[in-house]
């Protein structure tokens, strides 16, 4: 413990000065010709006391001084997954549908409302994974796709007056083509640069959408779009239709759970399909890929085409439910967003990104107070989980090194 | 005519502070190639840091009586705060990934930039911090053509910057330090270079720079905002690349480019765009001529 103690303290507490010559300027210097430091040491020592906690905890774990607690909690969890795997796969979906489906009877407007966020991020972090963790392209502008979705829903309804069903496919298709225009020019990328031109390739659809006036309407967005309507037989005078607008959260988030296991089912089966081992082999290995025949032009485009069209189905529910879209809600921070979730839920893994959507987004409704700290704790997410755990909380079970990295 | 020339010279004076920005791109990809995507984030400590002093020395009545000095203490403060944030993060996100695959340095350094865009908000609220206004009033006028002292001030204090860095980096033994490091991490160790000491100071020496241009940012516009580093970030980025990366003359080219390129763009073709002119052009650039107009080495596995 000793001998730990020696080894980390001395980076430790340079760091902590560090931060506090850090905090001092932003903090505790005013415009007036005051200097305060005040607060500068309260939040530094906020800082110090929940990280030398922390210290402690990893010193004593790292000395093997805590096995007497770490043995018996690790045996609980291999106890936990042998009887799960106990039984089949199928009895827990069965369960776990089962939940969803009677979660609104008791979870209030509020929970449902959450539930359906949940829900909508899932999709989005579904089509991300089929782009990042499939086929291994870094995009970081995805959220223009949904975008394009809740634009289309919302134009072809307010305008041409056309119902949810028919938009629907055209939301998906247009973010589709989208999806192949941002793809195409950036097939010769890789790596870093493809992140980059993503990024640049997701701004230029938002500021398209805060400029192109006539569609659009600008930055002040789209109002009056219809909910989700759907048909009912009338016998009154013959055989006519009548709308039914689905006016209850609660039916709004059977359609929203419908979609997510739609979106889920989609990813899972191609996943293990042809198109999806030619995905992971452009992962691994592009240059071996070709090589073994896989035409890797093809597959990166399908790949972008249906990671967008995904998003698109999922940005006109989003129009659908919030009845309003302005290009405020497609942001780089939203990109970034769900890549966070799909990173720390673990790139590849279907439940790893169901868990890491719950984790972001409704840990942050339960501590509700700490709302503008949101973005910070997504920041420094990302930063954490690559440095400790790159591969996400349940991470993919099929996952190699890319070539050219083992190298470097 | 007289409308080319006014163009010409705001495009010069904003392709200045592109420049200064691409070169911390530059610098560091060419020494750990990594796109150091919270390089943005320092160009906005900068400015808010150049906020804080000059507002504290006004506050204190210095800036009446001496502005030049006030200003070099602006600069000084903001180059030396974000020098010092710059290793701090060097050491906290990306030194532990070295050898991990580029996908996690990159995804830190995403983290990264949003951790300190939304630490700066947190610290200094959401609103503009105003640069005090007056400062360099008035300048010179040929007619229709005004060149005001402010962007007099900014192009050669950019100028400086640059001749001072081209004469670190190829005329000095640091230089020579940095310059090897980029080349082979493992020769320059072997001949007694500690690269991780290379690496903090290129480092630095970006963020630096980064911080300069957020000050000229300020003054030049008036305020400066803690999500302001996000888009000009971007268009440096489009500069080294359109220089290629890793080349210090082309990040300068490059950075003068994209600045007339915008200001011309928004003033001949549509305002509301302009920020989309420096994205056509890193497409363009990486799909056409990825190794950028002055040319660098980029082996086939990056691009």
């Amino acid at each position: 413990m000793i001998q730990e103690f020696k080894r980390v303290w001395k980076p430790y507490a340079m760091g902590m000065l560090w931060l506090l010559g850090l905090l001092w300027p932003m903090l505790g210097i005013h415009p007036d010709g005051t200097l305060t430091f005040q607060t500068t040491f309260r939040v530094w020592s906020y800082l110090l006391a929940g990280s030398s906690v922390c210290l402690v905890i990893y010193i004593i774990k790292a000395s093997g001084s805590m096995t007497f607690v770490s043995r018996p909690l690790s045996r609980a969890a291999q106890g936990v997954k042998a009887s799960a795997t106990a039984l089949p796969t199928w009895v827990w979906l069965v369960v776990l549908l089962g939940f969803c489906l009677v979660y609104p009877q008791f979870a209030g407007r509020y929970g449902t409302d959450v539930a359906i966020n949940v829900l909508l991020y899932i999709c989005l972090g579904l089509g991300l994974n089929v782009v990042v963790g499939l086929a291994g392209m870094l995009d970081l502008g995805y959220i223009a796709f949904y975008g394009v979705g809740a634009y289309t829903y919302a134009i072809l309804n307010t305008v041409y007056g056309l119902a949810f069903w028919i938009c629907l496919p055209f939301a998906g298709v247009f973010a589709c083509i989208a999806g192949c225009i941002v793809g195409y020019p950036t097939l010769r990328m890789r790596g870093d640069y493809l992140a980059i031109v993503t990024l640049g390739f997701g701004e230029i659809i938002r500021i398209i959408l805060n400029n192109w006036m006539d569609l659009t309407n600008g930055p002040n967005g789209i109002l009056g779009i219809d909910r989700i309507g759907f048909f009912k037989f009338v016998f009154d005078n013959g055989i006519s239709f009548e709308t039914i607008w689905v006016k209850k959260l609660q039916l709004f988030y059977y359609f929203a759970l419908g979609l997510a296991i739609v979106v889920a089912i989609a990813v899972n089966r191609l996943n293990f399909s042809r198109v999806g081992r030619a995905w992971e082999s452009i992962r691994e290995d592009e240059t071996a890929a070709e090589l073994m025949g896989v035409n890797t032009f093809i597959y990166k485009l399908l790949a972008y085409a249906t990671g967008a069209f995904f998003a698109g189905l999922a940005g006109a529910f989003f129009a659908a439910r919030m009845k309003f879209v302005s290009p405020e809600s497609f942001t780089f921070l939203e990109s970034a967003m769900v890549l966070c979730m799909v990173v720390l839920g673990g790139m590849g893994s279907i439940p790893g990104i169901i868990l890491g959507v719950i984790a972001l987004i409704a840990l942050p409704e339960i501590f509700r107070e700490f709302e503008s700290y949101r973005m910070l704790v997504f920041g420094s997410t990302m930063i954490i989980m690559m440095l400790f755990r790159p591969a996400g909380l349940l991470p993919a079970k099929r996952v190699g090194q890319r070539s050219e990295e083992k190298e470097g | 005519m007289e409308y080319f020339i006014q163009q010409l010279i705001n495009g010069l004076t904003l392709g200045g502070m592109y420049a200064l920005i691409a070169l911390g791109y530059t610098m560091v990809y060419g020494v750990i190639q990594l796109i150091n995507f919270a390089h943005g984030e320092f160009f906005a400590a900068g400015g808010y840091v150049g906020a804080i002093a000059l507002g504290y020395f006004s506050g204190l009545g210095y800036m009446e009586t001496h502005p030049i000095l006030c200003l070099t203490g602006a600069f000084v403060l903001a180059m030396g705060y974000c020098a010092y944030l710059a290793i701090g993060v060097e050491k906290v996100a990306y030194k532990p990934l070295r050898k991990n695959s580029r996908l996690a340095a990159l995804l830190s350094a995403l983290g990264m930039s949003i951790f300190l865009s939304n630490g700066m908000m947190l610290t200094r609220g959401v609103y503009d911090a105003v640069y005090p206004s007056e400062l360099f009033q008035g300048g010179f006028d040929f007619g229709m053509i005004t060149i005001s002292y402010l962007q007099i001030t900014i192009v050669s204090l950019t100028a400086a910057l640059l001749i001072g860095l081209n004469i670190l980096v190829f005329k000095t033994k640091v230089g020579m330090a940095m310059r090897a490091t980029a080349q082979d991490k493992t020769m320059s160790a072997l001949v007694a270079i500690g690269s991780n000491r290379i690496i903090s100071l290129t480092f630095a020496i970006g963020a630096g720079l980064a911080a300069a241009a957020g000050i000229m940012y300020g003054l030049y516009y008036g305020s400066v905002k803690y999500d302001m580093g996000f888009v000009p970030g971007i268009k440096a980025f489009a500069a080294a690349v359109l220089g290629g990366i890793g080349n210090i003359t082309g990040a300068m080219i490059g950075g003068l480019i994209i600045g007339m390129v915008e200001i011309f763009g928004a003033g001949y073709l549509s305002g509301e765009y302009k920020d989309v002119f420096a994205f056509i052009i890193l497409i363009g650039v990486l799909y056409f001529k990825p190794t950028g107009i002055m040319g660098e080495n980029i082996d086939d596995t990056r691009v």
